[in-house]
């Protein structure tokens, strides 16, 4: 059975619909990717499933139980509040400390424990929310353009990471994404979303879809190629990124 | 001991610092700052419907402070900028209670009482009013902790957790209301938000987690509690000012310590 399952959501504010007859469910151990242009409803997609917004129309049926990690875009800690990345895993619920530390490595951050969530680069407070979100043992991961401002290095690090995650929690992942080279190939399913889903499938026949070419064009077909490629060759070099970011 | 004044007076600002400490953290941390001021205004209000119907003035001001606090959460809840809509609610309330409390017939009231606050004149239902509630908000807050932080820190990140964030601002709004109604004794409706937001905003640079940061605006409200009360028997000046003045020399001070060691 599956983890989440939202059958025609239609969600807007105003006079403007964001999403229009949206259906999505989502298997354990499965990683789905949503693309889409900017303003396509993706990050609002995420919202409503984690329950942050509530549809016009539709529902959303939870496994009971159903725990959560997520990643989100951004997240603003505002300059008042002091807050250090041990503490701030602490959220919502406490850990123990072998706990937090574990997380933290897993994320590939391993001893930041002391430091102000402010002082942080954005690479490592995207890995610091990746750590707290994964020490909820989540059934599901959510992440919202989470490798957004890394360079393509940082951001090709963090999604190996988040494979590495996976395998060991074994839990389903459900991100959005615009870097459609870096993320699809490691996809059991893209999702295409315009408002509505263009299309969906695995990887290879949504970058064929005509309604994907018309929203991305062509060229990243290739792009796509390419990092299949590049793939094949193993991890051996990979963790010079790691290190040099 | 009771018996003395000073002592009432000072248990009574104590512990209304301690609790306006604490929650004073999170109208820091929330921005609520001006939302605290509306709450605060509105107690004069409550303060001229409490003596026109014959109910303790606690009573009126906690009534109406609520009241008030309910119709900004509500309107807060619609997603636009209530900024202009506070201002408006704030001094609406705060002209509407002057007016009222000097229109009640029969009544000549001290009106500076419930303005700037009247410290020296707390008897011991007084004390049991601003202790017991003290220690509600007090109590609250800790339940709630985790959850009220972590909705603090992102709305999205606690309804990923099954939180309800609007449930967390809406304990504050209610905690808000009985600090008003706690603290007009003490300060006055006008120097309220004062006592929120100073202590916390001193003890921000000297603090590494929020906890830290909320034991040491309870401890930095209560001191200034105790040497404002002393500073206005020296200089036989209102205690609510004499309170706030104080916490704004630590505020002063801890702002001077902060830019020296970035110097350094």
């Amino acid at each position: 059975m599956s983890l989440i399952d939202a059958r025609n959501i239609d969600f807007g504010h105003g006079g403007q619909t964001v999403l229009q007859g949206v259906n999505l469910s989502l298997d354990p151990g499965e990683i789905v990717t949503i693309v889409g242009p900017n303003g396509s409803g993706k990050s609002t997609l995420l919202r409503v499933l984690i329950g942050a917004l509530q549809p016009r129309k539709g529902t959303i049926t939870r496994a009971t139980g159903l725990r959560i990690g997520y990643v989100p875009q951004k997240l603003h800690i505002d300059p008042t509040l002091p807050i250090t990345v041990r503490r701030f895993l602490n959220l919502p619920k406490a850990v123990n400390h072998a706990a937090a530390e574990n997380a933290l490595e897993k994320a590939g951050v391993a001893g930041l424990t002391e430091r102000q969530m402010a002082s942080l680069s954005g690479g490592q407070f995207q890995r610091v929310l990746l750590a707290r979100a994964i020490l909820g043992k989540p059934d599901v991961l959510m992440l919202d353009e989470a490798t957004q401002g890394l360079d393509q290095p940082g951001s090709a690090a963090f999604y190996r990471q988040i494979d590495a995650v996976r395998r060991d929690l074994g839990c389903a992942v459900l991100m959005v994404s615009h870097e459609l080279h870096v993320v699809m190939s490691a996809s059991d399913r893209v999702i295409c979303l315009n408002g509505h889903i263009c299309c969906e499938g695995t990887p290879e026949v949504v970058s064929a879809a005509p309604a994907y070419r018309e929203l991305f064009g062509s060229g990243t077909g290739g792009a796509l190629a390419l990092y299949r490629h590049d793939h094949d060759h193993g991890h051996d070099h990979d963790h010079h990124h790691e290190a040099a970011e | 001991m009771l018996d003395d004044f000073l002592v009432r007076a000072a248990l009574a600002g104590v512990g209304t610092a301690i609790a306006a400490g604490l929650l004073g953290c999170f109208v820091v941390w929330r921005r609520m700052a001006y939302f605290g001021d509306a709450t605060a205004h509105a107690a004069v209000l409550g303060v001229a419907l409490a003596l026109l119907f014959g109910t303790s003035i606690t009573l009126g001001v906690g009534s109406v402070a609520l009241a008030m606090a309910l119709l900004i959460h509500g309107l807060s809840g619609q997603g636009t900028s209530v900024d202009t809509m506070l201002g408006v609610l704030a001094h609406g309330a705060l002209a509407l209670g002057l007016v009222a409390v000097t229109l009640i017939p029969g009544q000549r009231i001290d009106l500076d009482a419930y303005l700037f606050g009247d410290v020296l004149s707390v008897t011991r239902m007084d004390l049991a009013v601003i202790w017991g509630g003290g220690a509600i908000v007090v109590a609250i807050l800790w339940w709630q902790w985790q959850a009220m932080l972590t909705a603090t820190l992102s709305p999205d990140l606690a309804y990923a957790a099954d939180l309800n964030p609007r449930r967390a601002q809406l304990i504050l709004t209610l905690l808000l209301a009985g600090v008003v109604a706690v603290a007009i004794k003490v300060v006055g409706a006008l120097l309220i938000t004062a006592l929120l937001i100073i202590p916390a905003a001193s003890a921000r640079s000297y603090a590494t987690t929020p906890e830290r940061m909320a034991l040491l605006s309870m401890a930095i409200g209560a001191l200034s509690a105790i040497a404002g009360l002393r500073l206005a028997v020296i200089l036989d000046v209102p205690v609510g000012p004499a309170i706030i003045c104080v916490a704004v020399a630590i505020f002063a001070v801890s702002a001077l310590g902060r830019t020296l060691r970035k110097l350094t």
